[in-house]
């Protein structure tokens, strides 16, 4: 009899500790050699779509693979990546941007793609190019109507992303120079997705996207003449870009490896294009 | 006690224990302990994360709670949060203002006014506002409520006031079903007694209701306080997230729960600048605490009043 109750007593707390433990992520378990075991991948939103793609077709090849892949942001990806919580930490931006040196020094870097980032307007405007000294002007607030820059007399609208967004970072690098924006000037919008619909929807404004998010509902601005395309990108001619990184911590190992020479390889490219990425090999010139 | 009858009925009795009292006592124990360790492990993280603004990055409190000065990505970075939290207590502030009146009529109609229709079509209705999603909310202020402020007011629509609109209608079912249960509460003896002084039915309510019911409407708006201090997403949607104090109704502007939802994921675990949102973060709970206590101390004063 207290055998039973004991028994069931047991069954109780086994019950509370599995609810606990349900909030918890499992341990990591690619360390075989052989392609099989999960994979858990972390991070950067701008890449999720492909590590997700990556993911599906991965698992038809090896279905004793399981690779699960979360969004979460870059910051997130590379710190659970360093603490060992994840295997892949997916990241807009070079880990040591965002980690401290000693941290950063931990993981190692896998570029995967490039992708490419467009100036974009709502449809009302008329402006189809801009320099970079014009956008710079812009987005630092000197510049506050659209007729100073050869468009109609219209009120210009900054739409931002938020000062730890990667492609926030990727735009200011690459397009501002470095350029501190203005402050308290800008409506600032949480994701790409929201920053396409705000720009649509809102006349007169400019903000900024991932090649991967335009569609015709917005207007891509040319950079200094040239056309925000992949061939301009892969061709060295169209200077706003990034990579986009997978970091493993110390050399990627199992399943892993295995994924992330997947994502590069050949058969993944045709993906990497029609997603609006840029695949590595494409490219002419390197930073 | 080696006689077999007397351990079998033992046996069974401590069978028929366990399964009517030890069974439910167990579980019961289990879930609240499990339930309270939780909530202090939670505040206790919360503490330990958002402390370390001050005790690891050794930035000074004066400046989070003060300055305006925000910028987390400079070379000198400052951390001034004071444009979030004066945004918080503005959006809160007035979306109780436009929510109260509604809310508090509401609850008198369907007490005093007419508890049939009351019954049968506003508390359901009510209780369909509580279960909308906060996301659905902020969607709709977003494609309705945005646009249609800026044709009728000019300016971006991304405000204050769309903000305190959103919330206000968030908040509504909070306010009007915990006033409507202060009114039903109160003794009928009130409101016979009124009458029979001639006093009107509108008499009645101003002068001897509301009075009477008012600790419980204050707990109503507190807790409805708390959640506009509290909601994230609707609100982030709609109030445009500029970075500044906002000079009129129409102004776009930010506050802490959408700080700290843009820039959580994308900011590493451990630097300074993760650690002032988990500072903002507790704030929040200590916010949320004081509102609990204010409302705790409100109800107190209803059962004296009785």
């Amino acid at each position: 009899m207290f055998a039973r109750k004991n028994l069931a007593l047991a069954g109780t707390l086994l019950l509370a500790a599995a609810l606990l433990l349900a909030g918890c992520t499992p341990a990591p378990s690619a360390t075989s050699a052989s392609v099989s075991g999960t994979l858990l991948v972390v991070g950067s939103s701008a890449l999720q779509p492909l590590a997700q793609k990556a993911s599906e077709l991965f698992a038809v090849a090896n279905p004793d693979a399981t690779v699960t892949v979360q969004g979460g942001g870059s910051g997130t990806g590379l710190t659970q990546v360093a603490s060992g919580t994840c295997d892949i930490g997916d990241s807009d931006v070079f880990a040591a941007e965002k980690l401290d040196a000693a941290t950063a020094a931990t993981l190692v870097d896998h570029k995967v793609c490039v992708v490419g980032f467009a100036a974009v307007v709502s449809p009302d405007v008329t402006v189809t190019s801009l320099t970079q000294q014009q956008l710079i002007d812009i987005f630092t607030g000197k510049t506050t109507n659209w007729k100073d820059v050869g468009g109609a007399d219209e009120k210009i609208v900054l739409i931002n992303r938020p000062a730890s967004s990667g492609t926030r970072a990727a735009f200011k690098k690459y397009a501002l120079n470095g350029a501190e924006e203005a402050t308290g000037v800008a409506l600032t919008e949480d994701s790409s997705g929201t920053v396409r619909s705000t720009v649509a929807g809102t006349p007169g404004s400019i903000s900024y996207l991932a090649f991967s998010y335009l569609d015709s509902s917005i207007k891509a601005l040319s950079f200094d003449g040239v056309a925000p395309t992949a061939a301009n990108v892969a061709a060295g001619t169209y200077g706003i870009w990034s990579y986009e990184h997978m970091y493993t911590k110390g050399e990627a190992t199992g399943v892993a490896a295995a994924f992330i020479v997947y994502m590069t390889g050949d058969a993944f490219k045709a993906s990497i294009s029609s997603l609006g990425y840029i695949p590595i090999s494409d490219m002419a010139v390197s930073r | 006690m080696p006689n077999p009858m007397a351990r079998k009925t033992l046996g069974r009795i401590n069978r028929t224990y366990w399964k009517h009292e030890g069974l439910g006592r167990a579980t019961v124990t289990v879930a609240g302990l499990f339930l309270s360790v939780l909530t202090l492990l939670m505040a206790g993280f919360l503490a330990v994360k958002g402390l370390s603004t001050f005790l690891v990055d050794h930035r000074s409190p004066l400046e989070f709670l003060f300055s305006t000065k925000w910028s987390p990505d400079a070379d000198t970075p400052a951390f001034g949060a004071l444009i979030f939290i004066v945004g918080s207590i503005l959006l809160s502030t007035l979306a109780l203002l436009i929510s109260t009146p509604f809310s508090l009529s509401t609850a008198v109609f369907v007490s005093e006014i007419s508890p049939d229709l009351g019954r049968n079509i506003l508390q359901p209705a009510i209780e369909i506002f509580v279960g909308i999603p906060s996301v659905v909310y902020g969607w709709i202020g977003l494609s309705v409520l945005v646009p249609f402020l800026r044709k009728s007011f000019g300016g971006l629509g991304f405000s204050l006031l769309a903000g305190s609109l959103v919330l206000a209608l968030m908040i509504f079912p909070t306010i009007a079903s915990l006033s409507a249960d202060a009114f039903r509460a109160l003794p009928a003896d009130f409101r016979e007694a009124s009458y029979a002084l001639g006093a009107t039915r509108w008499q009645t309510i101003r002068k001897v209701l509301l009075p009477a019911a008012m600790p419980g409407i204050l707990t109503g708006v507190v807790l409805g306080l708390a959640r506009a201090f509290g909601e994230a997403l609707a609100v982030q949607m709609v109030i445009g997230n500029m970075i500044r104090i906002p000079g009129k109704l129409t102004d776009a502007t930010v506050n802490l729960t959408s700080i700290i939802t843009m820039d959580m994921g994308n900011t590493a675990m451990g630097t300074p600048w993760n650690d002032v949102l988990w500072t903002m973060a507790l704030l929040l709970l200590l916010i949320s605490f004081l509102f609990i206590v204010l409302a705790r101390m409100t109800g107190r004063k209803r059962r004296a009043v009785r």
